[in-house]
């Protein structure tokens, strides 16, 4: 891929200027590590770190129809949001996949923010439009918004420093517009992808350095840094959190994906009675978590087989769980073979190694 | 960048430092950089004779994994067996402890055919 045809971030200057690698990621030139991945890893887990996750897309939806355009297009019940109040969900597509996935954020009764993949935001984007019936006001903010994810247990201790909104109070995936770092409006969203507690903040491209500049003063205590998109994988791996383009896709039903849980029959949406019918006819594959027993690390697409050496699936996810020092991964099998503890086998360089399904998350 | 002067080189990274008709081989500390955290090095050749080219073993990191080939043709006369409950010692010490095969060479020749250090550094610098 041509670098010149990359996207940048507010702050993809100030990655190279830390040392980062940077990589083509979704379109945009990212850093995918800065110093040391483990490092990175056990900073977030144990500390606090910050990611630039700008790349991320941001559509407004305004207007009367705007939550029944929502209720129609994804999985969730988004009737259940209240001001201030953030749902993770789906966008099923016509097929019996997923568009994508993505979070549900409520301003007023008839104003949402659909946070989206960078991946899919020209596809969402497009989706979205086309089954606009209810005349929603739409707009792509993803070009002005910069996000910075801080994320660890003491994320909160650190931001506290630069707000007067009270974050020890915030529940897990609520969120409020306030002052921060002396910028107003700045988006305080205690959601994340790493499972490490903290907050994503959402502040225009212009006032991106001055917020990551005040992050890093008032962290300096926790030794915060910043932390790249190899560690953003691990920290959501070990947690189970679905990847789009590796766990979920274009193909596979949110049944199958073990997001039932966001997949609501309370109403109609895109595809709702193929989705029911699936729960509760059952499915013939699953998405599992699953730990190496021999050694050897499970990489996406290589192929899962049973003791006979019958393929029963294919691996999405996977990597060395820096956390846990073992080898972790995720990926669909045949039904029968999706309950914890069942002995599977994957596939590495010819050699069929040791698995065992495992509850997710794994930490 | 760490690019010892006295090894030949590949353009696969890997480094080879040439004793009569042995060569110990590793992979360069550019290598270990892009690769990252090294979870583990996987050699089963030991006592194989290879062509150069052909793949010797891989070597997993956190985020990826990626074979090892042979720079020279040769028996694999030994494994640094280190590695098998140390192998961040490729991060730490690409040129040192994180050695990986000793092969005595079936064709010292084509050992003229390595790359030189300083052509090492412009290919990846």
């Amino acid at each position: 891929m041509e670098s010149t045809a990359l996207k940048t971030t507010a702050l993809s200057d100030l990655h190279i200027s830390l040392g980062a690698k940077m990589v083509p990621f979704a379109g945009y030139t990212m850093p995918v590590q800065y110093s040391n991945l483990i490092q990175e890893h056990n900073q977030v887990r144990n500390s606090v770190g910050v990611f630039d996750v700008s790349h991320m897309g941001e559509f407004w939806l305004e207007g009367p129809g705007a939550l029944s355009l929502i209720q129609k297009l994804t999985s969730n019940d988004a009737s259940k949001l209240f001001d201030g109040k953030v749902q993770y969900s789906c966008l099923p597509n016509d097929k019996g996949g997923i568009v994508d996935d993505l979070l549900v954020y409520r301003f007023s009764e008839e104003k949402y923010l659909l946070v989206v993949n960078a991946s899919n935001i020209d596809k969402d984007w497009n989706w979205i439009s086309s089954h606009n019936s209810e005349g929603v006001k739409m707009t792509n903010a993803s070009d002005e918004y910069s996000l910075l994810a801080v994320q660890g247990p003491n994320a909160t201790a650190a931001l506290q420093k630069l707000t007067s909104a009270d974050l020890g109070a915030m529940e897990y995936y609520t969120f409020q517009e306030g002052e921060m770092a002396g910028l107003s409006d700045v988006i305080i969203s205690a959601t994340g992808y790493t499972g490490a507690g903290g907050f994503e903040l959402y502040v225009k491209n212009a006032d991106a350095q001055k917020l990551w500049d005040a992050v890093f003063e008032a962290g300096a205590e926790f030794d915060i840094m910043p932390v790249g998109l190899g560690a953003r994988d691990t920290l959501r791996l070990e947690k189970g959190f679905c990847l789009y383009g590796n766990d979920i896709n274009d193909e596979t039903s949110p049944i199958e994906a073990g997001l039932g849980w966001i997949t609501k029959f309370s109403k109609e949406f895109m595809m709702s009675d193929h989705h029911k019918s699936l729960k509760e006819n059952g499915v013939s594959k699953k998405l599992v978590g699953f730990e190496m027993l021999d050694r050897g690390i499970p990489r996406q697409h290589y192929t899962i087989k049973n003791a006979e050496g019958e393929v029963i699936g294919e691996v999405t996810s996977g990597t060395q769980s820096p956390s846990l020092s073992k080898a972790i991964g995720m990926g669909y099998v045949k039904t029968p073979y999706a309950s914890a503890g069942t002995e599977i086998f994957i596939e590495i360089r010819d050699k069929q190694l040791k698995a065992v399904v495992t509850k997710i998350p794994f930490l | 960048m760490n690019i010892p002067a006295e090894l030949k080189y590949t353009k696969d990274h890997e480094w080879i430092k040439i004793e009569g008709d042995i060569a110990t081989i590793g992979i360069t500390d550019f290598a270990q950089g892009e690769l990252g955290d090294i979870v583990f090095v996987e050699i089963e050749t030991e006592g194989e004779t290879l062509n150069a080219h052909e793949v010797f073993g891989t070597v997993e990191a956190v985020k990826t994994v990626s074979d090892l080939f042979m720079p020279v043709s040769g028996e694999i006369i030994e494994f640094n067996s280190a590695l098998e409950s140390s192998p961040e010692s490729v991060n730490a010490d690409a040129y040192g402890d994180g050695w990986m095969i000793k092969v005595k060479m079936s064709n010292p020749a084509e050992a003229a055919e390595l790359m030189s250090a300083d052509d090492y550094a412009s290919l990846v610098g």
